[in-house]
């Protein structure tokens, strides 16, 4: 199921929200509407957090996560770190990087396996995306842009990436990703998909000028549809006593 | 509206994946807006800045646009000059590119013009859209500056003035004979009569030049330009004036006798002094009746030494030709000027046709009109033995230089027999008010003259006067041989309009 918010007027909610299985994290806003949007979605499952890094609202772009951990950048303050260790479940491993491209949000895209990261990376922070994210890492860019997190949505059943990109390097990613992707867009027509979407494994928050046509094209390649808590975790226990017999 | 893909080349490659058109799902290529063509035309409009409805100014009186600011043109329906006007009018143009322009057809009474426009806009992400889009032009009157000025009979700009200083109005009325033949009265806002000449009003300096040019083309001439300051306005430096050009005809005219100047004669191929005025076409054409030696003065030339008839055709006296003797052998000279051949110089002996019988003693002269004389004729002269000439130059002449009769045409019998026989007649600038006998008189010497020279005729449309019948259609058909007349192949037909009252059926 996918919802439609807005961040004080504004429809890029993927800059001031970070989504994964595990946790929520929201901006602080001047009212409580937009976080009790994701709370009344998602508190039942996941702990929704009230966030800021480094005294700044667009937590999304700053920060990168999975279900296994959280990179925050070398700005975070130490409060900030300490608020959200404190909030977090204690499987999540939080981690602050000291890395020049400090928006992490944007030059970094995963999922809860595998993830895109911007081709100038520190070697450095590719080990920490590697044991903090539990990930496996490419260096790569989406049709020329190196802001991969900017241009790409994925969680574990799907990814949705820039319009511009051509059929053989949609390919590509995919067979890398080992998700199916669609290019598509976002808020009435918009290429800056992470800014415009948030999604995990059952929902996904889309930004309030989002079409119904972009709607079902999100719902249908992140599989929401079919996809519940219940349902992933079932999926998951079965995958794990299969792995485990 | 459509879409035109400037980035074409970077999207067409090979391979490109197509994305759903973000408000209505149609599978398209991805563009910077990412939306089909029909859902950008839901929203987005490029022409909006641009008005839909406009007015034109129209005057009803000739027919003419406004085309601002203050500029009127002659445009028909559906022409290039109207669309030019048109897309004039229009604001907000600068912001597209305008593609095509044309006109949508409406019926001329409804008062609509409308156009037809396509124009390609930028939107924002650099994607240009095309849109074909109406604009509606309501054509309202209003009265254009000149046809209120013509209105408000304050119409005229220019005045051109014309006027001959002579006794002898002949070349007035060549002239005006002239100015019909060429329409170059074609622009003249009104004319009137004054005292010595006419006066030709203008609404455009342009015109009037035109007109003083004319003048100058046909007849030696010498104008003086003025102008009047009517306002003028500081701010934007123009100045409203109305201008005045006096054109001053030469005093002469055919049959005039003048005498001239030493510098003259010297110029004139040493002419004699005395001499007949022979024609004033664009030059002047002198005759001395006594060598039949011609010489053709500019008007350039005479305006430097300008002289005075010293004899007008109203001064001629008839005589009666006595006996006639062709000089056979002329005097030559060197450095003489031409000698016409058309002429022959003869010995006459006159009686003046009043002494007939009374006076036996016969006056003794030469003329240049030996070809037409015959014992018996009847001839115009200027007898100088009873002239009363105040002239410098004619005053410094020796007295056995003068003769007694200067000749200078042949008399075709009576004049009120020729008027009654002239079945022609000329087309007038005016309406000329008549009664001045001393005119009418000018007139018809003119007209004579006309039926006399063939060549003066060239210049002049003669037209047939349907009131007189039986006009000879060749000279074999003329009545009375001995009269000049004028032939029906050189007369042209009068529009005539009759307007005939429309019946009750």
């Amino acid at each position: 199921m996918a919802l439609r918010a807005e961040f004080e007027n504004s429809s890029d909610i993927g800059v001031f929200a970070k989504l994964t299985n595990t946790y929520c994290l929201t901006a602080i806003g001047g009212s409580e509407a937009f976080y009790s949007v994701f709370e009344g979605e998602l508190s039942e499952t996941i702990p929704v957090i009230h966030a800021s890094i480094a005294g700044c609202r667009i937590i999304g772009r700053l920060t990168v996560g999975n279900r296994k951990g959280l990179l925050v950048p070398h700005s975070t303050t130490d409060l900030e770190l300490q608020h959200l260790r404190n909030a977090l479940p204690d499987s999540v491993k939080i981690q602050r990087v000291e890395e020049r491209l400090s928006a992490l949000g944007n030059v970094i895209a995963c999922n809860d396996y595998v993830s895109l990261i911007h081709p100038d990376i520190d070697r450095e922070t590719e080990e920490i995306i590697t044991d903090v994210l539990g990930v496996e890492v490419f260096r790569q860019t989406i049709s020329g842009n190196s802001l991969v997190g900017a241009y790409s949505v994925l969680n574990n059943q799907g990814g949705i990436i820039h319009p511009k990109t051509s059929a053989q390097e949609l390919d590509e990613l995919s067979s890398l990703l080992q998700v199916p992707l669609v290019a598509g867009t976002v808020n009435r027509g918009s290429e800056l998909l992470a800014a415009g979407i948030v999604a995990n494994d059952w929902t996904a928050f889309c930004g309030i000028t989002t079409t119904s046509t972009e709607l079902s094209v999100i719902e249908s390649v992140f599989k929401l549809n079919e996809s519940q808590p219940s349902k992933i975790t079932s999926n998951l226990r079965a995958s794990l006593i299969e792995a485990m017999s | 509206m459509e879409y035109i893909d400037s980035r074409s080349s970077t999207s067409s490659n090979a391979g490109a994946t197509k994305i759903l058109c973000c408000s209505c799902g149609a599978l398209i290529d991805p563009n910077p807006l990412n939306q089909c063509a029909a859902c950008l035309r839901t929203h987005v409009d490029i022409t909006e800045n641009i008005p839909k409805q406009g007015t034109l100014f129209f005057c009803r009186n000739c027919e003419r646009y406004l085309n601002p600011p203050n500029d009127w043109v002659a445009c028909t329906l559906e022409s290039r000059e109207l669309l030019s006007v048109c897309l004039k009018r229009m604001k907000g143009l600068k912001d597209v590119k305008l593609v095509d322009a044309g006109f949508i057809w409406t019926e001329p009474h409804s008062k609509r013009i409308k156009v037809k426009l396509t124009v390609h806009g930028e939107i924002n992400g650099g994607i240009v859209l095309q849109q074909v889009f109406i604009v509606e032009f309501t054509v309202n009157n209003q009265m254009c500056d000149d046809c209120h000025r013509t209105e408000a009979k304050d119409f005229w700009r220019c005045m051109v003035q014309i006027r001959q200083k002579a006794n002898n109005k002949k070349t007035l009325y060549y002239l005006e004979q002239m100015i019909l033949k060429h329409k170059a009265h074609e622009n003249t806002l009104g004319l009137k009569n004054a005292p010595d000449g006419l006066d030709f009003f203008f609404s455009a300096e342009n015109h009037a030049r035109k007109m003083v040019d004319f003048l100058q083309s046909v007849l030696p001439v010498k104008f003086t330009q003025s102008k009047k300051l009517i306002s003028h306005d500081i701010h934007s430096n123009s100045y409203n004036y109305k201008f005045t050009w006096a054109v001053d005809i030469v005093p002469l005219s055919k049959g005039s006798l003048v005498c001239l100047n030493k510098k003259m004669q010297q110029s004139s191929g040493s002419i004699a002094p005395l001499c007949i005025v022979q024609n004033v076409a664009n030059t002047i054409h002198l005759i001395d009746p006594l060598t039949a030696q011609m010489a053709e003065i500019s008007g350039v030339n005479y305006f430097r030494y300008p002289f005075s008839p010293i004899c007008d055709p109203k001064q001629l006296v008839e005589y009666t030709v006595m006996d006639i003797e062709i000089i056979k052998n002329r005097k030559q000279f060197p450095g003489q000027g031409p000698i016409s051949f058309k002429h022959v110089v003869a010995d006459v002996w006159l009686v003046k046709s009043s002494e007939l019988g009374i006076n036996d003693s016969m006056i003794h002269t030469k003329t240049h009109l030996g070809h037409l004389l015959r014992p018996g004729d009847a001839v115009m002269g200027f007898d100088l033995r009873d002239a009363n000439i105040n002239n410098d130059e004619f005053e410094k002449l020796k007295s056995e230089n003068i003769p007694d009769v200067i000749l200078v045409k042949k008399f075709f019998g009576d004049k009120d027999n020729r008027r009654r026989a002239r079945k022609w007649k000329l087309k007038h600038l005016t309406e000329n008010a008549g009664g001045d006998t001393d005119m009418e008189n000018d007139y018809n010497e003119f007209l004579d003259d006309l039926e006399e020279d063939p060549d003066m005729r060239q210049h002049i449309n003669i037209f047939k006067d349907s009131k007189k019948q039986q006009i000879a259609v060749d000279v074999d058909d003329l009545a009375d041989p001995s009269i000049p007349q004028i032939t029906l192949e050189e007369m042209l037909d009068d529009l005539v309009i009759d307007d005939v009252e429309m019946g009750e059926a």
